[in-house]
């Protein structure tokens, strides 16, 4: 496939964004059963300001793809079918609801709802990031499910695609968290980082599962199943338009294997090794500002090769019938 | 139910373009165009087309085949492009089975276009939704042309009769007797799309012809004469040289 810049954007953009969230949910929920200080409002409202930044840049971003997105309303229309539908109602109220979050925190309209058995305040931050979280889980699946449920596309079509989905997001979104925290709470870089390095770790071990996996795919559709013909040898000799088509244009990367190898290594090194190791020393000495400043822009950077790599590699059957232009 | 559908003939097909020719006359400006191109006369010339024909050697040479192949939209009974489609623009009807795209509907997300494993359906550069062959929906079911002419333009278009159309559910119908007569086969079988068009393959046509077949040994009415012969005494051609 031929990767569209517009969704590399939005789904590393709104991974960032629900893994943000996700962290600084986390803090709060740790700190809410006494396991971490609590962190001051303004932490969170700040916090929650940057996870809307990141979706709205995503959103933003995704209008680049449609060739009408002055009609982009309507997509909401056939959730009962279709995922990107799913995301599209998924996505607004996600934001919705984090901008609720922030607003509680902002403006320190947080009362204590009730009280858990084992004395730990429920506060209205709490229910309305419960409910973030779910939504910015289900924001993944649907994320995931667009791609994995394309059966064609067997590089796809795998539940690995959602788990990566989870996995990647949420390790740039802790590792943001972290150097967020270099600045507004210091005593929570330790806390971020960690995480940020555990999810990073797993999501390397997702990721290199599945391009274990996707190395070992035979493919399903062939010439002849194409074209019906089963003689083991058929050549094509035209595709029926000299100067390229839709077809040319959209399912082929057009690059070299060399530059399709090269940025895996890139991304296995930039989203995943050296993240690692930067976040690792913050864990272990003190804030490092400008190494997690680092290892945010350098997983990034990674972040945005893997999404890259994931489009190229994967191989659309109607590619058979547009092997050769004459 | 109807499922219209096309019935290609990869026998009889010989690649003349006139189905893409004229599919892409009538659609650009009928219901479901305009079918803008880019570049027309310049370098690299492209466009929206319904309906294109390939090209394809099979075997080794000197024992080749050209086999040429038209491929549209083969209007699936399960169609896996429109279940995807976010906006309802794609759809399939329930009436005749026909795959629509509807263009005020669609926001060109090309979403659709990854779910189809065939290829079938291309983004219009300039009106910037997806398009995809009607069947000429416009066309077979216009009360003011004649039987004849409410067929789709490729079928009207094909100079060999390598194109039929008819509904594949109807066991009677042409495209049905084809189907089942002549080895009538679906594309991508292992996707499950079921699509509505099917191809009737290549076959082997040698006419054995034994003299008793144009000269009756037995004649039982004495009618049948003999074809002359040169008489033995005649030079044939490799004795040009005996006199």
């Amino acid at each position: 496939m031929k990767p569209a810049f517009s969704v590399i954007f939005l789904t590393t953009l709104i991974g960032t964004g629900q893994g943000l969230f996700l962290a600084l949910f986390t803090a709060e929920s740790y700190a809410a059963f006494g396991l971490l200080p609590p962190q001051t409002a303004s932490f969170h409202a700040a916090g929650t300001a940057f996870v809307l930044l990141f979706l709205a840049g995503g959103l933003i971003a995704s209008f680049f793809h449609l060739g009408r997105p002055e009609r982009a309303w309507r997509t909401a229309t056939q959730w009962r079918t279709s995922w990107l539908s799913r995301e599209v109602i998924v996505l607004p109220a996600f934001m919705g609801v984090t901008f609720l979050y922030g607003m509680a925190h902002g403006l320190g309209a947080n009362p204590v709802l009730t009280t858990l058995p084992s004395g730990a305040p429920v506060n209205v931050t709490a229910v309305l990031g419960t409910a973030g979280t779910v939504l910015a889980f289900a924001l993944f699946v649907c994320t995931g499910m667009i791609y994995a449920c394309l059966r064609f596309l067997r590089e796809w079509h795998s539940p690995l695609t959602v788990v990566n989905y989870i996995l990647l997001g949420s390790a740039s979104g802790f590792t943001f968290a972290a150097t967020y925290a270099a600045w507004t709470a210091p005593g929570l870089v330790r806390f971020f980082a960690g995480w940020a390095l555990v999810i990073s770790f797993i999501a390397m071990l997702s990721r290199i599962a599945s391009l274990v996996r996707n190395a070992r795919l035979k493919p399903k559709s062939t010439l002849q199943s194409a074209l019906g013909i089963k003689h083991p040898r058929i050549v094509q000799k035209t595709q029926g338009a000299m100067g390229g088509s839709f077809n040319t244009r959209e399912f082929f990367h057009g690059r070299p294997q060399t530059v399709l190898r090269s940025v895996k290594w890139f991304f296995l090194v930039f989203a995943f090794a050296l993240p690692m190791i930067l976040l690792g020393m913050a864990t272990v000495a003190e804030a490092l500002a400008p190494s997690l400043i680092a290892a945010f822009i350098l997983q990034c950077l990674g972040l945005i090769a893997e999404r890259w790599f994931f489009f190229a590699q994967a191989s659309h059957p109607q590619n058979l019938y547009y092997q050769s232009v004459a | 139910m109807t499922q219209l559908a096309l019935v290609i003939d990869l026998n009889v097909c010989v690649g003349c373009h006139a189905c893409v020719t004229n599919c892409k006359e009538w659609n650009t400006s009928g219901l479901a165009g305009p079918m803008v191109d880019q570049n027309p006369y310049g370098k690299d010339p492209t466009g929206t087309f319904f309906n294109r024909v390939q090209t394809f050697e099979v075997g080794e040479f000197p024992n080749t085949e050209t086999i040429h192949f038209p491929k549209s939209c083969l209007h699936c009974e399960d169609p896996p492009c429109v279940p995807v489609c976010p906006t309802g623009a794609s759809y399939k009807r329930k009436e005749d089975g026909i795959v629509l795209v509807d263009y005020d509907k669609c926001i060109g997300c090309k979403y659709c276009s990854w779910a189809c494993p065939y290829g079938a359906r291309e983004l219009d550069e300039h009106q910037k939704i997806m398009k995809k062959c009607t069947l000429c929906v416009d066309r077979i079911y216009d009360k003011t042309m004649t039987d004849e002419e409410r067929r789709p333009a490729c079928v009207r278009a094909c100079p060999t009769s390598a194109r039929l159309f008819g509904d594949i559910h109807d066991p009677e119908s042409e495209v049905s007797k084809a189907i089942r007569e002549a080895g009538g086969y679906q594309l991508m079988p292992e996707w499950g799309t079921s699509p509505a068009n099917h191809y009737l393959p290549r076959r082997k046509i040698k006419l054995r012809i034994r003299v008793d077949e144009i000269e009756r040994a037995d004649n039982p009415l004495k009618i049948d004469g003999l074809l002359p012969r040169p008489d033995k005494a005649e030079p044939a051609l490799d004795d040009v040289t005996s006199w």
